[in-house]
């Protein structure tokens, strides 16, 4: 099965004589055996994206086609790797092609030689079906692999080993109902743009919690849910994005680097290893899967990576795991979409964009959700996906903001002029939202009582009240507010520098609890309760904004995280010691 | 055996279309043979059966269609390097014109190079001490880092980035260094002036300089920074050296590639430049960097004139989504009379935190360095406030602030071109403004540190 090329241009190849292939085929091209994939037919003739550099194509290479579409493959191996666009680990490319990645290597993402110990569960004679779990294996510290029958499958088992298994190895093999065996390894492979099949899908109900103060208590994501992360360059995304996958309580993290810059991954690969998981202790890489397609990478291959995260990410889920799919950043996806789509001759819609990017972002968002997974164990696994968005200029009027805010259910808004100020993580209070509060409410009501969500509302209240009034400052000067007033806005910077404020680079901010969380923002506004009363007594407001417990408040984000309690307990007696001094003194004068 | 085609079929400057070719790869390097003698380099863009579609590196003019040869050599463009280079001159093609012999090839590399593997590369986290403070203090630059400068026409960057050629050190290193200085699109005097500075210090002899003026072939300077780059990924990975990439200006590179694909009819992206343009920017860009186990490094310094100002024009947009910071010169600050009129706010490096503190410049830089920035952009804040309702309508606090700006624009920013100001003594002249400030504001800095540092005067 294999044609003959006839144009080159770019990454765009067409070739003929390719009567036998599918659409959405992997062909091999050149004598290099350049990775490609079908885009479109005409009758023998394929257009073909390249994965890789063509230079030194020409008409007459030979182009053979597998047969397959675009796959993963998906088992042990996966966790703790570092993967390009199409699932090639970069580690191993090293090994094989030096510093640079040269062209063609085939190096398969599993790797053949390293032996895992497989435990079965299912024992001979137990019927199983597509989902069921037939024995787990260790993959990291942190995470036990668990074995699927793959789906499609069903039938009675017939045998079963343990013991240490090379991934290629048969473990079991099942007889389905025609009495055919088929015999079982650890890989699964599937393709990437099709999403993996599940029992049912529910409404997320869980929040995700990030340990980012401004997420999880202003706009918090569920488990399961959609969320996009726009901003211009310089407003923070990436470090959202690292302190997400850092502190976010899921088993799994994809980590989804796509025309991003080599350093950052490079940043990842040294930093992950050296951090641990707040909750258990263990390195966080041992639950992170990176897929790192940096921008000087061939662009067709940026279009893939987002596929191969997600699907590596659902295979997860399907073990009944929690995951998160970080996907940085979908604007560079949607560019090679534009690219590709440009060589093909299309019909360019908004900006150059195909006409059928809307769809293309909202079929990926739509692979997040909370599902239960196949089998008959009734367990259940989630997917997060939380994408950065880049667009130009930070205008998020463009077509692939818009075509994102239309499907996410949560909006995480970056403000260069935050960052400017550095106010970090700098995502914008009053634009941002999370369609999530209504259906999560409930859950930290339960866990919290009822004030966490009414302090919630009272910071959000108090910030918008602040906009308001600074425009009338801006106006008639500051001397023109009412005392009141003049305390809004001194609580409102309070919640902006002490609480919203999280630096992502000192230790003991970079992750803060729930706990933590409302404990500080209740400090800030007992303090605005406290100073309301005495300027009902009449006190002088400035004295109150100058009591040494305020430079206490800004610093208490900083307690550490297991004797923070009792530090704000001191806080809180400090501040209300000193405001009964001032309202004391006013008195006496 | 090399073909030679008379088949050419159409010349539309810059893209020529050969007939009845044969075995003729995408992106391979031709030549053109006039009936005079006269040789011109071009490459192949697109090939289709027998026909290609060939792009000229040079000007269309004097060829005839007719009598003129074409030739494929067989490989993509490539560039001879050696150690020589160092301290020679070549255009943006790569050949001498300095008067001086032909390079003796130690190797020919392709100039489009290859993607780096994230496995193989070294984080960039040695400080290099620029003796700039709004650099040094607080937008940081590392071995390795690619930070571009924003500027736009009339602005004094070319000052600027000869200053940070001058004057970079790393501590305690005066290891293997060396200049690639790609002169793209720009004018015979602001190369000079490069190149002068260059001469008066003393770095001429390390360094290599490539130059495609104005009034050189526009296509030409597609290849110009990708010459540059193959040059310094030789003497950094081969030959151990630090190498510092200047490329200035990468709006004209823009223009070339807008021009190149024009010419193509390709669908325009915004501003008619093509849809590639992030692609292609960051393969230039993305080659900058630190590999593990080898010695030497390349560090990129971009120069780019902002059209009209404007930080949104895809120029710059772009390259400020692959590189990592940008250095924003800003006009008012300039018509101020600040030299370097670096606008500190909307800077960024986005590496610093790994090249600074303790053991590598001093345990207070990271507070200092953000409780500076929160307080300037404080101060500005209030100084606009102050403009509109005048100085009675400020806090006591707000006063401070607006005082901190201005004498933070006057000595901290304002160092002048020949100021070559050691870390410590930016981080002190921080400490010296920070004092202007009441001290329960200074949240951003841990108290053990204020007590230290702080001056007690």
């Amino acid at each position: 099965m294999s044609g003959t090329i006839t144009k080159v241009s770019g990454p765009l190849v067409l070739a003929e004589g390719l009567a036998d292939a599918n659409v959405s085929d992997v062909v091999r091209v050149g004598s290099q055996r350049l990775i490609g994939e079908i885009l479109n037919m005409t009758g023998d003739r394929a257009s073909i994206q390249v994965y890789e550099e063509t230079s030194g194509l020409g008409p007459g290479a030979e182009v053979e086609t597998t047969g397959m579409p675009m796959s993963v493959e998906l088992g042990p191996g996966m966790l703790d790797n570092i993967y390009d666009g199409i699932q090639r680990p970069l580690p191993e490319m090293r090994a094989a092609s030096g510093d640079c990645i040269a062209r063609g290597i085939d190096v398969p993402a599993l790797n053949r030689e390293k032996k895992w110990d497989f435990v079965p569960v299912a024992k001979p004679g137990d019927k199983l079906r597509a989902g069921d779990v037939l024995g787990t294996v260790q993959e990291t510290s942190a995470i036990l692999h668990k074995i699927m029958v793959p789906n499609g499958l069903s039938g009675e088992l017939v045998r079963i080993e343990s013991g240490e298994h090379v991934v290629t190895d048969e473990i079991a093999v099942l007889r389905d109902e025609k009495g055919k065996e088929h015999a079982l390894t650890m890989i699964q492979r599937w393709p990437v743009r099709i999403a993996r099949p599940y029992e049912k899908k529910y409404v997320p109900a869980r929040p995700m919690n990030s340990g980012q103060r401004i997420i999880d208590t202003m706009f918090p994501i569920a488990k399961g849910g959609t969320a996009a992360v726009p901003g211009p360059f310089g407003s923070g995304k990436t470090v959202v994005q690292h302190q997400l996958a850092k502190w976010s309580d899921v088993d799994i993290v994809v980590y989804i680097g796509c025309g991003e810059r080599g350093n950052e991954m490079t940043d990842v690969l040294m930093e992950f290893p050296e951090l641990k998981d707040p909750r258990n202790g263990e390195p966080l890489m041992k639950r992170t899967v990176l897929i790192a397609n940096t921008s000087d990478m061939p662009v067709a291959a940026h279009e893939a990576s987002i596929y191969t995260g997600i699907t590596i990410a659902e295979y997860f889920r399907d073990m009944g795991y929690d995951v998160a799919v970080l996907a940085d950043s979908t604007s560079r996806w949607a560019e090679a979409l534009r690219e590709m789509s440009g060589r093909l001759e299309e019909m360019p819609g908004e900006e150059g964009y195909p006409a059928y990017l809307a769809s293309r972002l909202a079929q990926f968002y739509e692979r997040a959700g909370v599902i239960e997974c196949l089998g008959q164990d009734e367990r259940r696994g989630s997917v997060t996906a939380i994408g950065a968005v880049s667009p130009p200029g930070g205008d998020i009027s463009e077509p692939v903001a818009q075509a994102t805010m239309r499907i996410v259910k949560v909006f995480w808004g970056l403000d260069s002029a935050l960052a400017y100020a550095r106010h970090f993580p700098a995502i914008n209070w009053l634009s941002s939202y999370s369609l999530y509060l209504d259906t999560l409410a409930p859950w930290y009501t339960e866990q919290f009582g009822e004030s966490y969500m009414k302090n919630r509302t009272q910071a959000m209240h108090i910030l918008q009240e602040e906009s308001e009034l600074q425009e009338i400052v801006r106006l008639v000067g500051q001397d023109a507010l009412s005392p009141a007033d003049r305390l809004t806005m001194e609580t409102a910077k309070m919640i902006r520098e002490d609480f919203l404020q999280q630096n992502a680079f000192v230790d003991e901010d970079a992750y803060s609890a729930y706990a933590k969380q409302y404990r500080l923002l209740d400090l800030v506004l007992r303090y605005d309760a406290a100073c309301r009363e005495a300027l009902d007594k009449g006190v002088d407001m400035n004295a109150l904004f100058v009591i040494p417990a305020r430079e206490a408040i800004g610093r208490a984000k900083m307690a550490d995280a297991k004797t923070f309690a009792a530090d704000y307990d001191a806080i809180e007696a400090q501040m209300k010691k000193e405001i009964a001094e001032v309202i004391a003194g006013g008195e006496d004068a | 055996m090399i073909k030679e085609y008379k088949t050419i079929k159409e010349i539309a400057s810059p893209l020529m279309v050969v007939e009845h070719v044969e075995g003729v790869t995408y992106d391979e390097l031709g030549e053109l043979e006039l009936p005079n003698g006269e040789l011109r380099r071009c490459k192949v863009l697109e090939v289709e059966g027998d026909r290609a579609v060939v792009q000229l590196f040079e000007s269309a003019q004097g060829i005839n269609l007719a009598q003129t040869k074409v030739r494929f050599l067989g490989h993509p463009q490539q560039l001879a390097v050696s150690e020589d280079m160092l301290g020679r001159v070549f255009n943006g093609m790569g050949r001498p014109i300095d008067g001086g012999p032909e390079i003796l090839a130690d190797a020919h590399m392709d100039i489009n190079g290859l993607p780096m593997n994230p496995a193989a590369r070294a984080y960039p986290a040695e400080f290099i001490q620029t003796g700039v403070s709004t650099i040094d203090g607080l937008n940081t630059l590392v071995r390795g880092q690619k930070l571009p400068i924003f500027s736009g026409s009339g602005l004094p960057h070319a000052a600027l980035a000869a200053q940070i050629a001058r004057q970079a050190r790393v501590l305690g290193d005066n290891e293997n260094f060396a200049v690639v200085f790609a002169a793209i699109g720009i004018t015979f005097e602001e190369s000079e002036y490069f190149i002068n500075d260059f001469r008066r210090t003393g770095a001429i002899d390390r360094t290599v300089v490539f130059s495609n003026l104005a009034n050189d072939p526009a296509v030409e300077r597609i290849a110009t920074p990708r010459m540059a780059l193959t040059a310094a990924e030789y003497l950094a990975f081969e030959k151990d050296m630090h190498v510092l990439v200047i490329l200035t200006d990468i709006t004209n590179y823009a223009e070339a590639l807008r021009e190149v694909s024009a010419a193509k009819k390709e669908v325009p992206g915004r501003r008619g430049y093509p849809g590639y343009l992030y692609t292609d920017l960051a393969t230039l860009y993305e080659r900058a960097g630190r590999r593990q186990g080898k010695k030497g490094s390349i560090t990129m310094i971009p120069i780019l004139t902002m059209p009209a100002d404007d930080k949104t024009h895809p120029i710059p947009d772009l390259t400020g989504y692959i590189t990592e910071g940008q250095i924003i010169l800003s006009r008012e600050l300039h018509r101020k009379g600040l030299v370097p009129p670096v606008n500190v706010l909307p800077s960024l490096s986005r590496l610093k935190d790994k090249g600074i503190g303790e053991g590598k410049t001093r345990e207070d830089h990271a507070g200092t360095m953000n409780q500076l920035f929160a307080a300037y952009s404080r101060g500005k804040d209030a100084k606009e406030l102050m403009t509109i309702l005048g100085e009675a309508a400020l806090s006591e606090d707000d006063k401070l602030f607006a005082k901190f700006a201005d004498e933070f624009e006057k000595r901290y920013v304002s160092q002048g071109n020949n100021t070559n100001r050691s870390i410590q003594e930016t981080l002190d002249l921080g400490w010296q403004l920070l004092k202007i400030l009441p001290r329960r504001e200074l949240k951003r800095i841990k108290p053990e540190l204020i007590d230290k540092y702080l001056p007690k005067d």
